[in-house]
């Protein structure tokens, strides 16, 4: 059993492989649990915060693929919103796992002016990119489908007032269009933000490998229910994790949407509900 | 499977292909999916079950009812339903033979979490050692689905308070002014006027949990998952069939079935949805929220 200072020098970075090489076998302390567990919580951070930032991105341009009048933009939207949201995220990694495997395994230079960089394409099937590539596509289509609701759902009045205004085209689109998508979509989104951070407990379920042992918060949790054959604390551990992650978010996004709606009387705000929609 | 099947190596295509589909490991695998519609059947009513009774609970005006219930349809908020699925199986098993111990061998004398193991008495164990191999797979599969009604359980009781919310307010008074008691407003007025506010959300959750059964493989079940994975891994000249990894084949045949089933039943619950609509006036015109 170890201290609980030198179990936060061991373990407090050892999901990103800094620290103490080998995973505590005997005399498992809570602190080790706690520990490991909470730097397993990188992976977690990792993959949400750049799914959902790139994710964000690729989304509105789905949404607005969709919404177009011209149907080849419109059906690859469609098929790429049905694709991604009609089968489990699960299978989903399965999928791409398998495919990043049998890829040509070669060196892509990319050269950069000052410098050039090799892009491989093992890489693929390692986690951090592999899943990240599914997950971004993944919360896309989700992101994407609450997008086009909301595009949707903009008050004729306001577009006819940009018209009257003459605005067209990008700058009708980046000051009235996108500002009020954003605002209907807010409280949707929020939600969809959530329960894609859940779902990057699955990475290292699926298919990909946790290498060298560098797992997430749930990797961890699950290796401390196997060699202490106690569930009931790892779990827990994870689960307040959890629930602490979720209300940072819950917060981030709930400063975003007064943004959005600081122009509103207090009433017609919209208020953030989080609505559950778990696993995907 | 066909009598032509016996020397697959010297067979030409199509019936090389005739004889692969129809190994017996191939017929598990058919199987399998069986699996995965059984768990849908069964966990969906049981999570309807659950969810009402959660959902009444929350709405109860007794705290000692209320508590539970609200914590029971909080719990899903904040933390991945994957953790529930890895601790509930687990959990419960432990609980079980934590209870079968005490009752079966009061003189055991020994500490059950001894270090870094749980040690039970031979008799407590669940299922017992000598039990048949199809006991086993009961008894894994039957842990899966109490984890599976009670995750959508929790999701299903957030949906019905919801609706149950969104009956309107003036039914339940005029029934008040009738003279009902409590429970008869909630069996003959609530109950039944809270479907077609409940249809929608009902609807998304059983897609939610079309799309969370391939998580069974985490439980240990012989699902889809599993046996595609089995059945993709390249084989070597040592086997039967011999064929390179095919796992990426296999895995887009569980994606396509699984876009059918989510496809299906999308449609039948706009179906339905319509159908129970008739005549009634919602906010959106009936079509629920």
């Amino acid at each position: 059993m170890m201290s609980c200072s030198d179990a936060i020098l061991a373990y407090g970075l050892r999901a990103i492989g800094i620290g103490e090489r080998l995973l505590p076998k005997h005399d498992i302390g809570l602190c080790e649990q706690v520990v490991l567990i909470g730097s397993g919580l990188i992976w977690n951070i990792y993959f949400a915060f750049f799914a959902l930032l790139l994710g964000f991105f690729l989304a509105t341009a789905i949404a607005l693929a969709k919404a177009s009048d011209r149907w080849w933009l419109r059906k690859p939207a469609e098929w790429f919103i049905f694709l991604f949201r009609g089968s489990p995220l699960f299978i989903q990694f399965f999928f791409a796992y398998e495919l990043f495997v049998l890829l040509p395994k070669v060196g892509i230079d990319i050269p950069l002016g000052f410098t050039t960089i090799t892009v491989e394409t093992r890489w693929l099937t390692r986690a951090w990119l592999g899943a990240l590539i599914v997950l971004f596509l993944n919360t896309s289509a989700y992101a994407a489908e609450i997008f086009h609701g909301a595009l949707r759902a903009i008050p004729k009045g306001d577009i006819e007032a940009a018209d009257a205004y003459g605005l067209s085209g990008w700058r009708r689109f980046r000051r009235i269009i996108w500002p009020t998508m954003l605002r209907l979509a807010w409280p949707s989104y929020t939600n969809e933000a959530i329960f894609l951070t859940h779902a990057t407990t699955l990475v290292f379920f699926s298919s990909f490998p946790a290498w060298r042992q560098e797992g997430d918060a749930l990797y961890y949790a699950s290796y401390f229910a196997e060699k202490t054959f106690n569930p009931f604390v790892s779990y827990p551990i994870v689960a307040v994790y959890f629930i602490v992650l979720t209300l940072t978010i819950i917060f981030l996004f709930g400063r975003i949407n007064r943004r959005l709606n600081r122009h509103l009387p207090r009433a017609e705000r919209a208020r953030l509900r989080i609505r559950p929609r778990l696993l995907r | 499977m066909f009598s032509f099947c016996t020397d697959p190596a010297t067979l030409p295509d199509w019936q090389w292909w005739a004889c692969y589909l129809t190994t017996g490991k191939h017929l598990a695998f058919y199987a399998s999916f069986g699996t995965v519609l059984l768990l849908l059947a069964l966990a969906a009513p049981a999570a309807l079950a659950l969810g009402l009774v959660g959902a009444l609970a929350a709405r109860s005006p007794n705290p000692l009812l209320a508590w539970p219930g609200k914590l029971y349809t909080s719990m899903v908020r904040g933390v991945p339903d994957i953790i529930f699925f890895l601790f509930v199986p687990l959990a419960l098993d432990q609980l079980f033979e934590i209870v079968r111990h005490k009752i079966k061998c009061p003189d055991w004398g020994q500490p059950i979490w001894q270090g870094n193991d749980f040690v039970v008495c031979p008799a407590a164990k669940l299922p017992l050692s000598s039990a048949p191999q199809w006991v086993h797979e009961v008894y894994g599969f039957t842990l899966a689905l109490i984890a599976f009604a009670i995750v959508f359980g929790a999701f299903a009781a957030n949906t019905l308070k919801g609706a149950m919310d969104a009956v309107p307010k003036g039914q339940i008074e005029a029934a008040e002014a009738y003279g009902f008691s409590r429970g008869q407003i909630i069996r003959r007025i609530l109950l039944p006027q809270m479907w077609i506010y409940a249809l929608p959300g009902l609807g998304n959750l059983w897609q939610i949990l079309i799309k969370a059964t391939p998580l069974l493989f985490l439980l240990g079940v012989e699902d889809v998952v599993y046996w595609a994975k089995e059945l993709g891994a390249s084989k070597t000249s040592a086997f039967a069939y011999p064929h390179p990894d095919w796992r990426l084949w296999y895995f887009l045949a569980l994606l396509v079935w699984y876009l059918g089933l989510t496809k299906i039943s999308e449609a039948v619950f706009a179906r339905l949805n319509a159908r129970v609509s008739r005549g009634i006036v919602t906010v959106n015109g009936g079509n629920g929220a």
